[in-house]
């Protein structure tokens, strides 16, 4: 009945620009929900030119080409994006100013979770006022808004409409920041949260945040699974026997959220058993220095290696070296580089606060905190080549079954759902 | 003529605690978890069904009667955790009415991999059997009903056994009745008894199933099917899980008034009675012969080994596991190699099964693991750690030499162990 909804979606990041799940999701549902002929105009902010050399201008144009998003429409936004944090901490230099060939990085890094700069909150606002313009002379049935840097844009697009908005939280302030939360933040996801008709959450592990610490009322929260894009990776073959160094990834911004410190005395307790193992932690992030310095004190700086922010092809080589993929995240509302790592035929171990952990029966899960269980566990995937092929295989073919189209269906639903009760 | 031929397999295994790879203690099982699993199935189940069995035997004269077979680990349980559960089944084995089977002490899948350790279990668990109810069981039933024709000679071989039993699977009786008793191939004296896995699985599983269209199922239905049987067969193999009563089947299920009413309906057939499996092959002569070489089970739909055998996980644990064996009998050390025989019993590979776990449907009974890879995880570590004991054992012990200066062999230790409890 509702064959052809019109889409109106506010997001923050898109590849190339990305720094970690929030874009890799929007990129990957808009994708699946354009296949499944649904109409939609993604709005989006630019880049600060200032940020970025010339040849590094985003290009918007190049996904437009594409025939998978026929259906979709960009319009961007001028705006400096900031996805997570727009303040560096002071001691930590961009890849950017490291390495001018990829400037861009240093404008997209993601960086700390609880170290806003006030000018964000700016740039937040002036998006919902041109979100609010662009909206003026677009035509479409329902809102939906990424994050809660976009939830400003979707209130003020609904109030000027009256059209429905459905908000998803790919990440909330608690998942960034601990107990730690940044009260304007929470404030605006929380109001969000409460005007939207429907929150999508990406998984029960939020959806159970969202109820309990913002208060939505449980009927109004929905699941949609995250997917994963079919790359063409196979297994790639990995197979322990006759390697003789082994090579445990960790990938992921090298912040509180993440966990970095426990993937690091887990792999000291490795260290102690094997002496083949090199653990290699890809990701910047404002606990980086800390953290090489705590492997220094742990007495494993020989077998910990740094790489700090990786994209594209990088992130492909990382995970086909790897032999053992870990998220010690200690808080993880999806993880969808978990499955990136099992489309490379990587075994993964999940903690167990990683929403994509409800969705994968093949890999090990372990509480963030429980260091020895977590060093047990990364003992027996290098040492065991059955346990290590079994969750190899079987954890690639499981992660292939999860499909965007099949979160496109979902969200597709949902906005049935939405529109009967709206009429 | 039909008889209905009730046995009961009373298992539980000695579970393991989570053991890492920092762990190096020897206590490698959760005394605190098999405490308490037995002492809760022995009060829903064990104690309940077994003052009913007895009951039922008082009040029909030794008409009623039934078979069990009760794992040597499981022995063991109930002298540690549930005594009072031992005494109920000698006073079972008192009545004369009941008959105890012999399989292997451990419940383990050795008739596949070690010959000369499934003998020493077998010879194990008929000591144990004599030793506490006075009986020599005359009928074997091998783990999880596992059997071929390898196993038939292997017990033919032993030269102590009537009959062994074996499931009634579609896949091998063809257009064949369970209901008869047959005769492995190539044998000239054992006699094979046959689960009828339909009237079995009526009670088993589909007692309490609502959406079942014979639900509910009461005394009198089940004792017309069976009388049914009268004509085309002579016999009525219930095989199952003891649990069944309680544990499986609730107690308000309707469990334990459908047994007690059940030998009355049997009754009221003048041509249909109760035998135990030693008195079905008195009674009964083979019809024909079975040829099985692929092994059977009772387990699954399959009715294989792949419960238990089959994945890189299950197929890596057993390998080195069996590979222990001239290790562990080297230390001669009885407590090691008792330790080693209970890392056998099958419920640990059990664990580790595959089969339906992506879709939720794990083997999760009294399954302590949340996946079957924490299961092995935690069974190759305890494995190290016995290797290690084995290779510390072998390195304190003097190498006895010949006049030449080659190691002697070491003698077969089975006189060592035969004590162990």
């Amino acid at each position: 009945m509702f064959r052809n909804i019109k889409t109106f979606m506010l997001g923050w990041e898109f590849p190339p620009f990305i720094s970690g799940g929030l874009g890799t999701a929007c990129y990957g549902l808009t994708r699946a929900m354009s296949r499944l002929g649904m109409k939609i105009t993604f709005v989006l902010p630019k880049s600060d030119p200032l940020q970025l050399s010339a040849d590094d201008e985003p290009s918007l144009q190049e996904p437009l080409e594409e025939l998978e998003f026929q259906n979709v429409k960009f319009r961007g936004i001028a705006a400096r994006i900031a996805p997570y944090g727009a303040v560096r901490s002071a001691n930590v230099k961009t890849s950017a100013a490291d390495n001018p060939g990829s400037s861009k990085v240093g404008a997209l890094t993601c960086l700390a979770g609880c170290d806003y700069g006030p000018e964000i909150f700016a740039i937040v606002n002036s998006y919902a006022d041109k979100a609010v313009e662009i909206a003026a002379g677009v035509d479409f049935d329902i809102i939906h808004a990424h994050d809660w840097m976009t939830f400003p844009a979707g209130l003020a697009v609904a109030q000027k409409t009256g059209k429905p908005l459905v908000v998803q939280v790919h990440s909330t302030e608690f998942d960034r920041s601990g107990e730690h939360v940044n009260q304007h933040i929470y404030d605006i996801e929380r109001a969000g949260m409460h005007a939207a008709v429907k929150v999508i959450a990406v998984s029960n592990y939020t959806r159970n945040i969202i109820i309990s610490r913002y208060g939505v009322p449980a009927g109004k929260v929905e699941v949609a699974y995250n997917g994963v894009e079919r790359n063409g990776n196979g297994s790639n073959g990995h197979n322990l026997d006759g390697k003789n160094e082994k090579i445990v990834l960790f990938l992921g911004r090298i912040t509180m959220q993440k966990g970095p410190e426990y993937f690091l005395r887990a792999a000291k307790k490795v260290s102690q058993r094997l002496n083949n193992v090199k653990f290699i932690m890809a990701g910047d992030g404002d606990m980086l220095y800390r953290i090489i310095e705590e492997a220094c004190r742990l007495g494993i700086g020989h077998n910990v290696m740094f790489t700090r922010f990786l994209r594209g092809d990088e992130v492909d080589k990382a995970y086909s070296r790897a032999d053992l993929f870990v998220m010690s995240s200690v808080s993880e509302p999806f993880g969808i580089a978990a499955l990136e790592a099992l489309q490379h035929g990587v075994p993964v171990i999940l903690s167990k606060n990683c929403g994509v952990a409800e969705v994968l029966h093949n890999a090990l899960k372990v509480d963030f905190w429980d260091i020895d269980e977590m060093a047990n566990q990364m003992y027996a995937v290098l040492q065991r080549p059955a346990l290590h092929k079994m969750l190899s295989e079987n954890g690639h073919s499981e992660a292939n079954r999860l499909r965007w189209e099949d979160t496109a269906g979902k969200v597709k639903q949902i906005y049935e759902q939405v529109l009967a009760g709206v009429g | 003529m039909a008889s209905i031929c009730f046995y009961f397999q009373v298992h539980q295994p000695f579970r393991l605690r989570h053991y890492t790879i920092f762990d190096a203690g020897q206590d490698y099982f959760d005394e605190f978890k098999n405490a308490q699993v037995c002492q809760k199935v022995a009060k829903k189940c064990y104690l309940p069904t077994n003052a009913l069995l007895l009951e039922l035997i008082e009040k029909y004269n030794g008409r009623f009667k039934v078979a069990f077979s009760i794992t040597g680990v499981m022995l063991e349980q109930f002298t540690n955790y549930a005594p009072e559960v031992l005494e109920s089944f000698k006073k079972l084995a008192k009545t004369g009415c009941v008959e105890f089977l012999a399989e292997t002490y451990y419940h383990s899948l050795s008739s596949l991999y070690s010959r000369s350790e499934f003998t020493e279990q077998v010879q194990k668990h008929i000591r144990t059997i004599n030793r506490l109810f006075g009986q020599t069981p005359r009928v074997f039933r091998n783990t999880e009903l596992i059997y071929n024709n390898t196993l038939a000679k292997a017990i033919e071989q032993m030269d102590c056994f009537d009959a062994v039993l074996a499931e009634g699977a579609d896949h091998i009786l063809g257009y064949r009745s369970p209901n008869y008793v047959y005769r492995p191939v190539n044998s000239d004296r054992l006699s094979l008894l046959l689960k009828n896995y339909r009237l079995s699985d009526d009670i088993a599983f589909r007692f309490s199933e609502r959406n079942w269209s014979q639900w509910p199922m009461t005394a009198d239905k089940f004792a017309y099917w069976v009388n049914q049987v009268n004509g085309n067969g002579y016999v009525v193999n219930l095989f199952m899980d003891y649990e069944t009563f309680g544990e499986h089947q609730w107690e308000e299920t309707g469990i334990f008034d459908f047994l007690r009413c059940l030998p009355a309906e049997i009754f009221k057939h003048p041509d249909t009675d109760f035998k135990t499996p030693s008195q079905v092959v008195k009674s009964y002569k083979p019809v024909g012969t079975l040829d099985i070489h692929r092994p059977t089970s009772w387990a699954d739909i399959e009715r294989d080994l792949s419960a238990w055998v089959g994945n890189p996980l299950q197929n890596s644990a057993i390998a080195e596991l069996y590979r222990l064996e001239p290790a562990v009998k080297q230390t001669r050390d009885p407590k090691l190699i008792d330790t080693w025989r209970k890392l056998q019993t099958s419920d640990h590979f059990y664990y580790m099964c595959t089969k339906w776990f992506a879709d939720g449907d794990v083997h999760k009974y009294f399954n302590p693991y949340n996946t079957p890879y924490d299961a092995y995880i935690n069974y190759m570590n305890v494995l190290d750690n016995l290797r290690q004991r084995c290779a510390s054992a072998q390195a304190v012990r003097p190498i006895e030499l010949t006049e030449a200066g080659i190691p002697v062999a070491p003698k077969p230790p089975a006189h060592q162990y035969a004590s162990i409890r």
